[in-house]
């Protein structure tokens, strides 16, 4: 089995509050061919919120790289480009 | 709402620059900025121009100092007049929602449209199902006459290409009672006649234009003063922020609180009372007692379903008998209800023991402002728990949990009314003909408290996460025995 796609959530309590609350709900959202590909973990916050340049919150690490303002959906689309799906 | 939008995230935005300005006392110095900052030059804008978006903003800010935007007398007056006043009020009023209509970009009159999908077809069964005659056809393509059209729908469900569609208004359509509709100008207004503050219509509105009033800014008028601050925390607070409720409680006394008391407390007295009032009632040959706890569910009976007012248990809520107790013990504090809907604030400012209330969105930025991360502080030291079925109240189902446990040898044949809309409504305006339950629970929200639009964590995931600080709980059977 390929490495899977780690992917960090923050769960800081502004990215909580800026909609990081929904993003709990991920694995139960992901297609299930993912499902297996794909580690998460909680993090406290990553403090990634303390420069404006890396953008808004909710933040999530996917293979250590930050996406900024992120959303199930971003990142589904994130994952599936990491897997070069 | 917990659900993601941007509208929900300005007003969340709105709220931390507030408190950061608090907790700094520079609200009256700075106010004015906060629409430059969230909209700066030369950055796109969401409305026509950078000048609305700062102008909408300004007036949210205006009503989350805890103004009417109605009452606007002179549109030049500063933020930093609305700040000053604020500081120095007294009192406020029961209004808890306003309107911006600066804000409301006035939806047209929800209604049925021909779109350029139609093909002009040769059966026109549109034409020919209207039972009005208000369509007709012209350039090969079908058009309704709004002076004939009553909003049927019919001509929608029979078009083969579905050409047709419904525009709703969100606001009216989420208002469970018709309490908010259009004035001359098709702006949107609210009759507070028969308003019920559940609050669905704002977190329903995409242009955020529903702001809630807000009493952040009393809350640190009283602390400057010297007060001493005690929260009451509602049970569905436990679900809201990933952590458990021992941090939760501790984070109020790092913002700055000097007494934290869990609102499960007054839910038992709440419960016993509700039990011993059913038996009484079925004993009397009552059919059923609804519950009263859900403030949104009580106006909404006395407001629009009189006929049930009978039924409705005369036991008061939670935060009752919670404040009760706690303003004995601190008569001179400032007492704050933490809140998961707009009804609830209704209730406080009727509730002679408490005097403001902090809607969890508020208690979030308040954390967000002072740099206090949930995960990373200490959890305080519980030593008067209370029971686990008390603490259930945040979710649907709970309350009748709670009377079953200590209604003892009662036959509680229960029905549960999860959420509030027009359905449910008429649902509920034939209970007294043809109800075959004796105890009805009804919750204006979906899930409950947990439900409520004033909740940061999605009910699903608040659901469990309120379940783990259930069952850190010891059940009321096992409490009293």
């Amino acid at each position: 089995m390929d490495k899977k796609v780690e992917i960090v959530i923050c769960s800081g309590t502004l990215c909580y509050l800026m909609g990081g609350a929904d993003l709990q709900l991920l694995f139960e959202h992901l297609p299930a061919d993912l499902k297996d590909r794909v580690s998460i973990k909680g993090s406290p916050c990553l403090g990634l919120c303390d420069l404006p340049e890396n953008g808004k919150p909710p933040f999530v690490l996917i293979n250590g790289r930050s996406v900024s303002q992120a959303s199930i959906q971003t990142l589904i689309d994130e994952i599936q480009s990491e897997l070069g799906l | 709402m917990a659900v993601n939008n941007n509208a929900m995230l300005i007003r969340r935005e709105l709220i931390t620059h507030i408190a950061r300005l608090l907790i700094e006392d520079k609200l009256v110095d700075k106010i004015d900025r906060i629409p430059l900052v969230m909209r700066p030059r030369n950055n796109p804008s969401v409305r026509c121009c950078i000048h609305k978006d700062r102008a909408v903003l300004k007036y949210k800010l205006m009503g989350m100092l805890g103004f009417n935007i109605q009452d606007e007398v002179d549109e030049l007056t500063p933020l930093s007049e609305y700040a000053r006043q604020a500081i120095n009020r007294k009192g406020a009023t029961d209004v808890v929602l306003t309107v911006i209509d600066e804000a409301c970009s006035s939806c047209r009159k929800s209604s049925y449209a021909v779109t350029n999908f139609c093909r002009g077809c040769v059966a026109r069964p549109c034409m020919v199902n209207c039972p009005k005659n208000a369509i007709t056809f012209s350039e090969g393509r079908a058009k309704i006459d709004y002076d004939l059209c009553v909003n049927c729908g019919k001509c929608m469900n029979v078009c083969p290409f579905n050409a047709i569609v419904y525009m709703p208004v969100p606001c009216e359509e989420a208002c469970p009672v018709g309490a908010i509709s259009k004035n001359e100008n098709g702006v949107e207004q609210i009759d507070f006649s028969k308003c019920i503050f559940c609050g669905k219509c704002l977190a329903a509105c995409p242009f955020g234009a529903i702001v809630e009033k807000s009493n952040l800014v009393d809350i640190f008028r009283n602390k400057r003063e010297g007060k001493k601050l005690v929260a009451l925390i509602a049970p569905a607070i436990a679900g809201q922020f990933g952590v458990d409720l021992a941090r939760i409680i501790n984070s109020f006394k790092l913002i700055g609180f000097d007494y934290v008391y869990e609102v499960a407390h007054g839910a038992e007295v709440t419960t016993r009372f509700e039990a011993k009032e059913l038996e009484e009632r079925l004993n009397q040959g009552d059919k059923f007692m609804t519950t009263s706890c859900c403030p949104a569910y009580t106006s909404l009976v006395e407001k629009h379903i009189k006929e049930l007012m009978p039924y409705v248990s005369h036991t008061k809520t939670p935060l009752y008998y919670t404040a009760e107790d706690v303003h004995e013990k601190h008569p001179d504090a400032c007492i704050v209800f933490v809140s998961p809907c707009p009804a609830k604030r209704w209730e406080v400012f009727h509730n002679p023991y408490v005097d403001y209330a902090l809607s969890f969105e508020e208690y979030g930025a308040w954390l967000v402002a002072a740099k206090i991360d949930l995960n990373n502080i200490e959890p305080a030291i519980l030593d008067d728990i209370p029971a686990a079925e008390m603490r259930g109240f945040a979710a649907s189902g709970g309350v009748t949990k709670a009377v079953k446990a200590l209604a003892d040898g009662l036959v509680i044949n229960e029905m549960l009314v999860n959420g509030i809309d027009r359905s449910t409504i008429r649902q509920l305006k034939t209970l007294v003909k043809s109800s075959n339950n004796n105890f009805i629970e009804v919750m204006t929200c979906e899930g409950g408290c947990i439900g409520g639009c004033n909740v940061v964590s999605n009910p699903k995931v608040a659901l469990k996460q309120l379940n783990e600080a259930i069952n850190s709980a010891s059940s009321i059977t096992q409490k009293i025995s």
